[in-house]
């Protein structure tokens, strides 16, 4: 049911993990739900100079962070804030419809930690 | 990529024994008969059916014409609730909320045909309390529904207790014996039940049978019409082969009932205790004694369970999940939140199923690379080092 590349995405995600002194952190989602992501930005000249994920969820939101991650570095913080799921599902050829849900999340962290990291620097 | 493949959702279903595929096979292209014929192919068939049939009912202390064949276990429990609806008075059914969909789904079907039902509760192993099926009768109930085996955690529930609650009170009593059947001894009588579901894939059968036992002398209205078959009740061509079967495969269960319950529950236990001595944050759900033999169903905090299966099965251990994600739904299993288990840890359940082919070696591969794939998905997961933050804070 899953696209190759998700897989792929799945059993060797990238980025994974955190980062000391995060220019800005998100965490979005509800562990009732069965998805929780965090997401760290490290930001700097108003570049995404890195991004670490940690998921609590299904193979599909641990892929779309994972994805999303790697989309998002070396862009500007307006280019991140544009990213959308379709992006990033489109990126990984697609999810199951019943699926697409999960990965609302990684827009949604990237857009909690973008905000994080506005606060902090404004 | 390994090459090993470690089936271990015998609950889900099972494989067809060659001994049940080698009795089948004959029936498809030689033996092919219609039942209802005359002719000796027909009576070749017809006897074949109820040779079927004698040994169903031999292996629960069923008479025969108590058996009738049906497409599974879901159709069974479907037609025990409405078929007695069908044809008694009064408008209360009592159940419990851990049953089978088969049974819930139904129940809520009846619900807007104006019936009311009581979805009992159960205690922390999802256990029914006797007294409570007693307490919820009244002069309204019409039919009593509670499980044998439970499917996802494996707990026994008090059947004859029940039945004989029910019989005190003259109320029906059905039980969907879907997983307890080849699994547990099941004899109707000393149950006291007077309907019983069972399906032949649980117990290494084929795929698409099943049957209903109805006491004899108790009304129900027929599930299909157009013929003779199944005493007029269920009309339509048998499932000739499928029958042959399932007599096959019930019998061979049955005649090996408590090896299996032994060797399997052996096996069990070493899997639980080699998973509890090497993983932090396990439970077990269900009773840890009054369980089905083959039935290991744990939840893992902090981890989902989709992502575990999916790890699992990259490590070529098959399992299954009640969490959200691998029901289609946004909830988790409504028997681990029915045994008081909140969302976020029902989410981290994992069940694993004994067969008939399990070894020891099996138990090892499980118990070496488990402990690995739930440690890397805690080491992925926010919930996982939120929580060492605050133990070390």
């Amino acid at each position: 049911m899953y696209s190759e590349k998700v897989m792929d995405y799945f059993e060797h995600p990238r980025n994974v993990g955190e980062i000391e002194n995060a220019s800005g952190t998100g965490t979005v989602g509800n562990p009732k739900c069965g998805d929780i992501m965090k997401m760290d930005l490290l930001v700097e000249d108003g570049i995404i100079k890195d991004a670490k994920f940690k998921t609590f969820g299904c193979c599909a939101a641990v892929a779309t962070s994972s994805m999303a991650t790697e989309m998002i570095i070396g862009k500007t913080v307006e280019e991140a804030l544009a990213l959308t799921n379709k992006e990033v599902t489109d990126a990984l050829g697609g999810l199951p419809p019943v699926k697409l849900h999960c990965s609302v999340l990684a827009e949604e962290s990237i857009h909690a930690a973008l905000e994080d990291y506005k606060k902090k620097h404004a | 990529m390994n090459h090993q493949l470690i089936y271990l959702d015998n609950a889900a279903t099972t494989a067809v024994r060659p001994e049940v595929l080698d009795a089948m096979l004959p029936y498809f292209s030689k033996a092919y008969g219609n039942p209802s014929s005359i002719h000796s192919i027909g009576r070749e068939a017809k006897i074949a059916v109820e040779t079927a049939r004698r040994q169903v009912a031999a292996a629960i202390g069923a008479q025969p014409q108590e058996i009738y064949f049906t497409a599974g276990g879901s159709e069974s429990d479907n037609w025990a609730l409405r078929g007695i609806a069908d044809v008694t008075q009064g408008k209360h059914i009592i159940t419990s909320a851990v049953e089978h969909h088969a049974i819930l789904h139904t129940c809520e079907y009846l619900e807007t045909k104006g019936y009311r039902i009581t979805y009992l509760p159960v205690d922390e192993y999802g256990r029914v309390n006797p007294q409570d099926v007693k307490a919820a009768i009244t002069d309204d109930t019409i039919l009593i529904t509670i499980m044998t085996a439970n499917n996802e955690i494996g707990t026994l529930e008090p059947i004859a207790e029940i039945a004989a609650i029910a019989k005190d009170a003259g109320i029906t009593f059905h039980t969907d014996a879907v997983q307890a059947v080849g699994a547990i001894p099941i004899d109707v009588n000393t149950l006291g039940v007077d309907m019983l579901s069972m399906s032949a894939h649980k117990f290494n059968g084929p795929k698409g049978i099943g049957a209903l036992y109805i006491r004899k002398g108790l009304r129900i209205s027929p599930l299909i019409f157009g013929g003779a078959q199944e005493r007029k009740m269920r009309a339509g061509t048998e499932n000739l082969a499928s029958i042959v079967g399932f007599g096959k495969a019930i019998e061979l269960a049955n005649a090996e009932l408590d090896a299996h319950a032994e060797k399997l529950s052996r096996l069990r236990d070493k899997l639980i205790n080699g998973v509890f001595e090497a993983i932090p944050d396990v439970r077990l759900n269900g009773h840890p004694i009054d369980r089905l033999p083959n039935n290991f169903n744990m939840c893992f905090r902090f981890i989902e369970g989709e992502s575990l299966l999916m790890r699992l099965d990259l490590a070529g251990i098959e399992g299954s999940s009640g969490s959200a994600c691998t029901s289609g739904s946004l909830d988790p299993s409504h028997v681990l939140l029915a045994i008081g288990l909140p969302h976020e840890i029902a989410h981290g359940s994992l069940r694993l199923t004994l067969g008939l082919d399990t070894t020891q070696d099996d138990i090892d591969y499980v118990l070496k690379e488990l402990p690995k794939v739930v440690q890397s998905l805690r080491d992925m997961s926010p919930l996982y080092t939120s929580c060492e933050v605050k133990e070390n804070a």
